[in-house]
C-alpha cells in the first residue's frame, strides 16, 4: 500500500516539530526517515500511523484519505522504540494479541503465530515471558505482533536503537531479507545514517521539521542537497571561501567546483574526510601546507588530523592502510593537502 | 553476618540493619508476644469459650465482611479516582488530589460523628434516605459506608504512581494490533496494575479490621447486629475481663496476620510473572 503524506504541519506549544512536510511513500518501498533528535521524523510516523493528530494536512493510503480514522481502524503494524511488549503475557500471547481483539477464528490464530515466530526465529519460545528474554529477542516478538494483523504497511520507531552494536547489525540485515521477502510497505525512524544507508531503498533527511532531501542512499550522499545533509551524514571538512572567476578560494587554494556563483560570493566548502589526499611534496594540483598533529592508524582507514597553521584550519583525513604505509606520516611531519572534491554552498543558496 | 557486612561496598549495612530490629522488637514484636502469652495463660477450652460466643462470632463476621465489602468497592472507587486524577487535566484537580488524603488527617472519631449525623433519621441526607428505607447511620450499612470511607486514600495512593509510570505506548500497540478502548484498558493497563491494585486492597482491608474510632459512632454497637469485634474487646476491658479480652485480640491478629501473608504470596508470584 502507499502512502501519501500531504502538507503536513504539527506544533507542541512553541515547538514547530513538522512544517508543511509532503512526502509520497511508494508501495512495497522500504524508507528510512533519518534525522537529529527533534527533527520531526518519530511525529511524522506517528501520524502516519494516526498515533497523533495533525493540525493541518492530510494523510492518504492508496489515494483514500485516513487522516481522521482511529489507529485502530487503520490496520498499521508499529514497533515502537520500547518494544511496548505486554509483560504479564508470553510470548505467544502477545503474538495473538492482535488476532484474538479482531476476533479471528481460534483455530487460525496458532498456526498464524507459529508461523510467525518461525519466521521471526523465535520458535520454542513462545511460552516465555518477555522479561526472560534478549533486547533483539523482545524487538522481534515486536515485529511479530504488529505483524501477526497482516498490517498494510509497517511503521518502526528507532528499531535498533536500544541494542547493543553486534545485534543491532545482525538485524537491520535480516529485517533487510524480511523485507525482501514480504514486500510490506515499511518506514522506519533512526537518526544512525549508516542504518539507513544499509536498510532503505529510499532516505528521507529530515531537519528542523523540514524534508531536507529525499532520495536513494547513493544519490543522496553523492550529491548532498543542503549544507545540513553534508554534515550530517558522517565527517566533513568545513572551510570558509570566497567565489572568484568560478572557482573557490579556499586558504592557498583555488579549486574549481560544479555550480555556479557570483564572484566576491561568501562561500562554504565541504570536503570529506575520504576526499582529501596528503604528500610529502605539493602536487601539481592546488594544494595546503599543513603540520600533522594525530596519527590514528587503528582501523579499516588511517585517520589523520593536521593543522594548516597559516589559516588556523584543522582538518580530518581519512587514508588507505596502504597509502600509510607508503608515507611513513608521523606527529609533527610537514605535509601538502589537497583535495580530490568539494561542494560549495553560500548562505543565499538556502534560506534556513 | 561479618563477612557479609564487609562485602558491601556502601557502609552502614551493620547499624541500619540493627536498627531495623530493635525498632521492629520494641515496637512491634514485644507487644505481640505480650498479647499471646496473656491469652496462652488461659487454658483451651477456656480459649474457646471467650473467642466462639455467638455474640463474638456476629462481631467477627461484620468486621472481616464489612472490611472486605469496604475493600472491594474502594478498589473500584479508587481506580477510577486515581485514573481521572493521573490522565486528565481539570480546573480544582489540584484541591481534589489533596482532598484524597483527608480520612489520613482527619481523626477517625470526627468522620464518625460527621457521618452518623449525616445519615442518622433527621440528619441531612437521612431525612431523604430513611423513608426510601436506607438506613445508612446506626447499621451495618453505615459500618461499611464509613470504612469505604477511611480506606479510599489507601487504594488511590496505591495506584497514582502506577499509573503514572505506565508507558503510553503500550496502550498505543494495543490500539494499533486494532484493540477497543476497553479491550485495551481490560486486558493491557489492568494487567499492568494488578500488583498495585492488590496492595491497595490488602492496606483498605488491614485498615478496615483495626478501625474503632469512627465505626462505634455510626454503628450503634447493637450486639449480633451492628457490633465489631474491637468493640467487643473494649466492653471486655471495661468489665475487667482482661484474658476475655486478649484472647479475641489473639483471633483478630490470627485471622489478619493470614490474611495479609494469603496477599503478600498473590503478589509474589505475580512478580516472578511480570519482570
Amino acid at each position: 500500500m502507499s502512502i501519501k503524506i500531504d502538507h503536513i504541519s504539527k506544533r507542541f506549544g512553541g515547538f514547530q516539530a513538522l512544517d508543511d512536510v509532503c512526502l509520497e511513500v511508494p508501495t512495497g518501498s522500504l524508507l528510512a526517515l533519518l534525522g537529529p533528535s527533534g527533527s520531526g521524523k518519530t511525529t511524522l510516523l506517528r501520524i502516519i500511523a494516526g498515533l497523533e493528530t495533525a493540525d493541518s494536512g492530510k494523510i492518504l493510503y492508496d489515494e483514500i484519505d485516513v487522516t481522521n480514522k482511529p489507529p485502530r481502524q487503520r490496520n498499521v503494524g508499529f514497533v515502537f522504540q520500547s518494544y511496548a511488549l505486554f509483560r504479564h503475557m508470553s510470548v505467544y500471547e502477545n503474538v495473538a494479541f492482535g488476532l484474538k481483539v479482531r476476533r479471528s477464528p481460534r483455530a487460525e490464530i496458532r498456526p498464524r503465530v507459529m508461523d510467525l515466530l518461525k519466521m521471526v526465529r523465535l520458535d520454542g519460545l513462545e511460552k516465555r515471558m518477555p522479561g526472560q528474554l534478549s533486547g533483539g529477542q523482545r524487538q522481534r516478538v515486536a515485529l511479530a505482533r504488529a505483524l501477526a494483523v497482516n498490517p498494510k504497511m509497517l511503521l518502526l520507531d528507532e528499531p535498533f536503537g536500544a541494542l547493543d552494536a553486534k545485534v543491532r547489525v545482525e538485524l537491520r540485515q535480516w529485517i533487510r531479507k524480511l523485507h525482501d521477502e514480504i514486500h510490506i510497505t515499511t518506514v522506519f525512524v533512526t537518526h544512525d545514517q549508516e542504518e539507513a544507508f544499509e536498510v532503505a531503498d529510499q532516505v528521507v533527511v529530515m531537519n528542523k521539521g523540514k524534508i531536507e532531501q529525499a532520495g536513494a542512499p547513493q544519490a543522496v550522499f553523492d550529491a548532498p542537497a543542503t549544507p545540513f545533509v553534508m554534515d550530517f551524514l558522517g565527517n566533513v571538512n568545513v572551510f570558509q571561501g570566497r567565489v572568484e572567476g568560478g572557482k573557490i578560494v579556499l586558504g592557498g587554494m583555488q579549486l574549481a567546483y560544479s555550480g555556479s556563483h557570483v564572484d566576491g560570493t561568501q562561500a562554504t566548502g565541504y570536503i570529506r574526510p575520504h576526499e582529501l589526499d596528503i604528500d610529502h611534496v605539493a602536487s601539481a594540483r592546488s594544494s595546503l601546507k599543513a603540520r600533522v598533529t594525530q596519527v590514528n592508524a587503528a582501523g579499516s582507514v588511517a585517520k589523520i588530523r593536521v593543522v594548516a597553521e597559516e589559516f588556523g584550519l584543522a582538518l580530518n583525513i581519512d587514508i588507505s592502510p596502504d597509502r600509510y604505509a607508503e608515507l611513513q606520516l608521523k606527529r609533527g611531519d610537514e605535509v601538502y593537502v589537497s583535495p580530490k572534491n568539494i561542494r560549495v554552498f553560500s548562505p543565499d543558496d538556502y534560506v534556513i | 553476618m561479618a563477612s557479609l557486612a564487609n562485602r558491601r561496598v556502601l557502609p552502614g549495612f551493620r547499624m541500619s540493619v540493627s536498627f531495623t530490629l530493635m525498632y521492629l522488637a520494641v515496637l512491634i514484636v514485644v507487644p505481640l508476644f505480650a498479647v499471646l502469652l496473656r491469652a496462652s495463660s488461659m487454658t483451651t477450652a477456656d480459649f474457646v469459650r471467650a473467642v466462639w460466643t455467638p455474640q463474638a462470632r456476629a462481631a467477627y463476621a461484620l468486621t472481616f465482611g464489612a472490611s472486605l465489602i469496604a475493600a472491594v468497592i474502594d478498589v473500584g472507587l479508587g481506580l477510577l479516582l486515581a485514573w481521572v486524577l493521573v490522565r486528565y487535566d481539570f480546573p480544582g484537580k489540584r484541591i481534589l488530589d489533596s482532598l484524597i488524603d483527608l480520612p489520613f488527617a482527619l481523626p477517625t472519631a470526627v468522620a464518625g460523628l460527621v457521618y452518623s449525623s449525616l445519615y442518622a433519621p433527621k440528619g441531612w441526607m437521612g431525612q431523604f434516605l430513611v423513608p426510601l428505607g436506607i438506613h445508612a447511620a446506626y447499621s451495618r450499612l453505615a459500618v461499611v459506608v464509613v470504612l469505604v470511607f477511611i480506606g479510599l486514600p489507601f487504594v488511590v495512593r496505591a495506584l497514582e504512581p502506577v499509573l503514572e509510570s505506565l508507558d503510553p505506548e503500550l496502550e498505543e500497540a494495543a490500539a494499533c494490533l486494532g484493540a477497543s478502548r476497553w479491550t485495551t484498558v481490560w486486558c493491557v493497563v489492568i494487567p499492568h496494575l494488578y500488583p498495585a491494585i492488590l496492595t491497595g486492597f490488602a492496606l483498605t482491608l488491614a485498615r478496615g479490621i483495626g478501625e474503632y474510632g469512627s465505626v462505634v459512632f455510626v454503628s450503634g454497637n447493637k450486639p449480633f447486629q451492628t457490633e465489631i469485634a474491637p468493640y467487643l474487646i473494649v466492653q471486655k476491658l471495661e468489665a475487667f475481663q482482661y484474658k476475655e479480652a486478649t484472647a479475641i485480640a489473639t483471633v483478630l491478629l490470627a485471622a489478619s496476620f493470614a490474611l495479609l501473608i494469603v496477599i503478600n504470596f498473590l503478589e509474589r508470584q505475580r512478580a516472578r510473572h511480570a519482570t
